[in-house]
Order: structure tokens, then sequence, then C-alpha cells
């Protein structure tokens, strides 16, 4: 078949072009979608009690030396850490669902799937009621350090079912559930014996917040994503034949149980270190891989990175809209993003698109 | 080369799928009908050739070398399997899942002539009006020439196709079958096609293997083979043959 070259080759040289056309369409879209979420963070930055006009930020943030005091305060320590940590969150819920669903083969996959967040929840739950730290030595960051501890145990504790049970989608996502409903569970317990102020701090804790933002946090976020995300861009190809089933994927080439368990092992870091800092924050990890489906398709050079920037953005957004309802009031984003992604989700599950895991 | 099987045993937990089995040497250039009824062990023996399977005893000979000392990486790109069954629901472009093939997952960057390649693989398909098209879609039909055509795009020594034509209309079985029989030939590779379809196999394969229970029952021409009493035992049918208009060796099976 490759022998043949076929005379005229007009449709090969069509085929060629119309998958540089393409491939630049992908590349024109990630760009727009960089610049859309850079204007989205000065929004951010702007929006807040004390108003600051666009010029402002901008002057603030690109020259600070000039800045009033007052002004670099707002921008620098109060605001940008908040809108950066935005972004990171987003990005790192949006590469987690995104692989979550490729590695599982199932639309429904994200940190709540298999049982994550709860774990972070019930952590965090952990450090408010009872005042345990699962981490010694934690100090101020115990509430953090126990959702963290949990989430990444939660993982440990899938990886060692998953190997007895041998690697199988099914089993990961069944098993993500039963955890799921005991962490619930297990948190339900807690609240029970809990204090009204205990209380209220595990449901604050849980409505998810970009008010414990810090620099420091925004950091390890910046490093978090950057162990993971270039090795999953490094196995882009495989990533994305594994999308054909097993089976394919083996017979191209790729390892198939390796692969899973090094991706298991990258998304629930992402993960456990979103939940851990921002709290429960659902559907990000959802839907914004199905965006970015839907407009690049899952070809992983372009779903990878798309699923970041529309993580990004939706959180980027949620973080205005948290601030914008109601002027001096910071509204839970966790919320805020259920209430975006049931109508969003919703849509989804009827419209077209859906096929795709028929 | 030439590829051969010998004493291969498979067991799937206590359940021994194929039982001390083999064949003989397998000539490149040729194409070759692994036949047998459903649960044969076909896919298996497949899955095992490819090194997806492990078996307990056996080797699998590609010219002099035994496969099972290659990487599992080395032994996938010169032994090249399309298995029967693959997920096609995926927002994925016909183009790019042939692409994958060609790029042997490996690389971010495409390079002219890869695209090149891809582009007359697809044109010489006859899917190239499919290029664009996410292979969620695609008919069941369209996916598998698309199947097809991937496992072609790879330069390999051995090809497996695990029933390429299952879900063809006549005309596309002939063309698929055409098309993987022409590029054995022209690359001088060993394929091994699964088929229920024994008039295909007739047709087009040079020599037939027929496999049942596990283990290899016969192997030959396809008139050697069919005209063993052995193919009527093991489907449990009765089966004649006689040649077509065109010379061509037809099988006709009956049931009572």
């Amino acid at each position: 078949m490759t022998e043949v070259v076929s005379d005229p080759p007009h449709e090969v040289a069509a085929l060629v072009g119309r998958y540089r056309n393409r491939t630049f369409r992908r590349t024109a879209l990630l760009l727009a979608a960089i610049a859309v979420l850079f204007l989205m963070t000065l929004i951010d930055v702007m929006t807040g009690p004390a108003s600051l006009s666009f010029g402002e930020v901008v002057s603030v943030i690109f020259s600070p030396s000039e800045a009033s005091a007052q002004h670099r305060v707002i921008v620098w320590d109060l605001r940008l850490p908040v809108a950066l940590m935005a972004i990171c969150i987003g990005a790192m819920l949006g590469v987690a669902g995104a692989e979550m669903q490729t590695i599982l083969n199932n639309p429904l996959a994200d940190p709540f799937t298999l049982g994550l967040s709860s774990a972070a929840s019930f952590g965090a739950a952990l450090a408010i009621t009872l005042q345990w730290s699962l981490i010694p030595g934690a100090g101020v960051f115990f509430v953090t350090g126990n959702a963290f501890a949990m989430a990444m145990l939660t993982a440990f504790a899938l990886y060692g079912f998953t190997r007895l049970r041998g690697v199988t989608p099914e089993a990961m996502i069944l098993i993500g559930i039963a955890m799921l409903f005991t962490f619930n569970a297990l948190l339900a317990l807690l609240q029970y014996g809990a204090s009204e102020l205990q209380l209220a701090q595990i449901i604050f804790w849980q409505l998810g917040s970009l008010a414990r933002a810090s620099w420091g946090k925004v950091l390890t976020c910046l490093i978090v994503l950057a162990i993971v995300v270039p090795y999953f861009m490094s196995r882009s190809w495989s990533l994305t034949a594994l999308r054909m089933g097993e089976e394919k994927a083996a017979s191209l080439g790729v390892n198939v149980s390796f692969l899973r368990l090094t991706v298991l092992a990258g998304v629930s870091l992402l993960a456990a270190v979103a939940v851990s800092f921002v709290g429960a924050v659902a559907f990000v990890g959802l839907v914004g891989p199905h965006i970015a489906r839907i407009v690049v398709g899952e070809d992983q050079r372009g779903f990878l990175p798309f699923s970041a920037l529309a993580g990004a953005l939706i959180m980027s957004g949620t973080s205005i809209v948290s601030k914008a309802i109601t002027p001096g009031v910071i509204y839970p984003i966790g919320m805020i993003t259920s209430l975006i992604g049931i109508p969003f989700f919703i849509s989804l599950i009827v419209s077209q698109r859906q096929r795709h895991w028929q | 080369m030439t590829l051969s099987a010998n004493n291969l045993s498979v067991l799937f937990g206590s359940r021994r799928v194929l039982h001390d089995t083999g064949f003989d040497a397998l000539q490149p250039g040729q194409l070759t009908a692994l036949i047998g009824p459903n649960a044969a062990g076909k896919s298996t023996l497949f899955r095992t050739i490819a090194g997806l399977v492990t078996a307990k005893s056996g080797t699998v000979m590609l010219g002099g070398q035994n496969l099972d000392q290659l990487s599992a990486r080395k032994r996938l790109q010169q032994v090249c399997f399309m298995p029967q069954f693959f997920t096609a629901n995926a927002a994925l472009s016909v183009f790019d899942v042939v692409l994958m093939a060609q790029k042997q997952l490996a690389g971010w960057r495409v390079r002219t002539e890869e695209m090149t390649a891809v582009a007359q693989n697809l044109h010489d398909a006859g899917i190239g009006h499919l290029a664009d098209a996410y292979i969620g879609e695609l008919s069941g039909g369209q996916a598998q020439m698309v199947s097809v055509c991937q496992a072609l795009t790879r330069q390999s020594e051995v090809y497996l196709f695990d029933e390429p034509t299952s879900a063809l209309d006549l005309r596309h079985q002939l063309d698929v079958m055409t098309r993987i029989r022409d590029a054995m030939r022209a690359r001088g590779a060993v394929g091994v096609m699964a088929l229920h379809d024994l008039n295909l196999a007739a047709r087009y394969a040079d020599h037939l293997v027929l496999i049942g229970g596990g283990k290899i029952l016969a192997q030959g021409s396809p008139d050697q083979v069919l005209s063993d009493p052995v193919i009527a035992q093991t489907y449990d049918v009765e089966i004649q043959t006689a040649l077509g208009p065109r010379k061509e060796l037809n099988v006709h099976a009956y049931a009572d």
C-alpha cells in the first residue's frame, strides 16, 4: 500500500494541506486562549472592594516601583496571588481530570470520582474537629497538610487495590466510588460530633476558597505542574493511543499498565495539592477536559494544554464572579463552579458530542 | 524472514487456551489465513506472537531470532498486530489515528514526509475523504478500514490481522484482501490473517492454518487444508469445495 504512489497525487497534497490547517487552527486557538486568560487575570486583579482601573493594574504589575504603596499591597500581596492561584488550580484540575478520563476511559472521571476530593475534605475535617495532624510539624498548615496527606493516602490505597485486582479501569472507578462514599460517611461522622464553630469551618473548607492563596502556594503549584505536565506531554501519543482501547494501544507498543500507574501518580499529586490548597472545588476537573475535547479533540498534543487552559479559564472566571456578585462579599468558589458546571454538564449529556463516549 | 512457532502453551488462570502447539515456517511475501471456529485460540495465538500474552512454554521464531529475547517495543516494531476490536468512540481524526502509527508514538513535531506518508496511505486505502472525520463518527466498516490502513502504515516484518474484514461490505472485503495480499508481496513480509470467511481464505491466502481447541490441526495450501476431513470435524459441518467460474476455489458448507 505504501509502495503504490498514485499519480496525480492531488488528494495527497490536499490532505497534507488540510492537516496543516487543522494544526495551525489548533495552535491559534491555544494562543487565543492564553491571551484571554491573560486578560481575565488582569480583570481578576481589578475586581474587588478597592476598585482599580485597568491601566492602574497594568502599571502596578509591570512597573511596581512607580506605584503607590497601597496599590502595590492590594495588587502584589492580596489580589495577584489569588488570581494566579486560580489559574494554577484550574490548570491542575483540568489536567488531572483530562488524564483521569483518558487512563480510565471514562467521561465522568475527575478527582471527585476517585474519592480524592472527599478524602481531602475528611483530612481537613480531622484537623478542624480533632486537631489531629497527619503530618508532624505541619504547623499552621496542618489543615492543608492533612487534606494533602489524606488525598495521597487514598491514591496509594487505590494503587494497592488496583495492583491486587489487576489494573482495569472499571476496578479503579468502582474503588474510587467506594472511597468517595466511605470518606463522605466518615466526614458526616466528624460533622455530627463537631461544635457549631467547627462545623462552620468544615463547611467553609468544603465549599472551596481562593482566599487562602499565597505566593508560597502559587510557587508550590507551579513546581508540581512543572514536574507532572512535561511527563504527560512526553507521553502524548501513548495517551492518545490509549483512547482507542487498551489492546490497540498495547499493539502499538504502549506499556498500558505502566502508563496508567505513572499517570495516576501524577494526576493524584496534581489533584491532592489543588484540593488541599483551595478545598473541594467541583466540576473544573470534569468540565475543563470536556470543553477541550469539543474544541480541539482528543489528540493529546492539543487536548492536554487546552484542558489546562480551559480549567484555568473556568477558575479565573469563577474568581471574578465570586467577587463581582455582591460588592464586598467573596462567595465560595466551589459553589460557583458547581452552579456553572451543572447546566454545562447537562447540556453536554444531551449534546451530540456525547457520542464519543458511547 | 520466516515466522514459525513451536510448542506454544498459554494459560489464562487455570484455563489452557493454547495446547503445546505451533506452525511451520510461514514464508515472507505470502499471506496465511488462520481459520478455525469461535474461541479456537486465533486471537490468543496472535497476541502471543505479538508478545502481548506471555506463553507458559514454547518459542516464536522470526528468521533465526527468538522473539522472546527482544524487548516489547522492539518486538512490536517487527510484528505489527491489528486487534479485532478497538474503541472507536474518541474525538480523534482519522489522520491522527494513522499518524500515531506512522510516528511510532514518539515526538510532537510532525515532519512533512510523515504527513505525506499518512496522506498517501489514506489515499491508497480509498479513505482520503474521511481524513478529517473523527473516528467516533465513522461506521463500523469505515473504522475497520482505518484500522487496516493504520496497520499497513507501519513497516514491519510480520503483519497479524485479526478478522480485518468482519465489518466490511462485499466490495470492501475484496479491496482490503487485495491490498493486504499485495502489500505482503511487495514488502516481502509475513502476513497472517484470522478469517471466518473460508471463501476469502481460499481465494486470497497462499497458505492455510487450521486451529481448533487451542491446537493447530492442519496446515498447507488452501486446496490441501480445505479437502482435509479434519476441517469438517473442527467446524462440525459438511464441507465441499468446487472451482468457480474464474477457476477460484469455492467452499460450501452444510449444517445438516
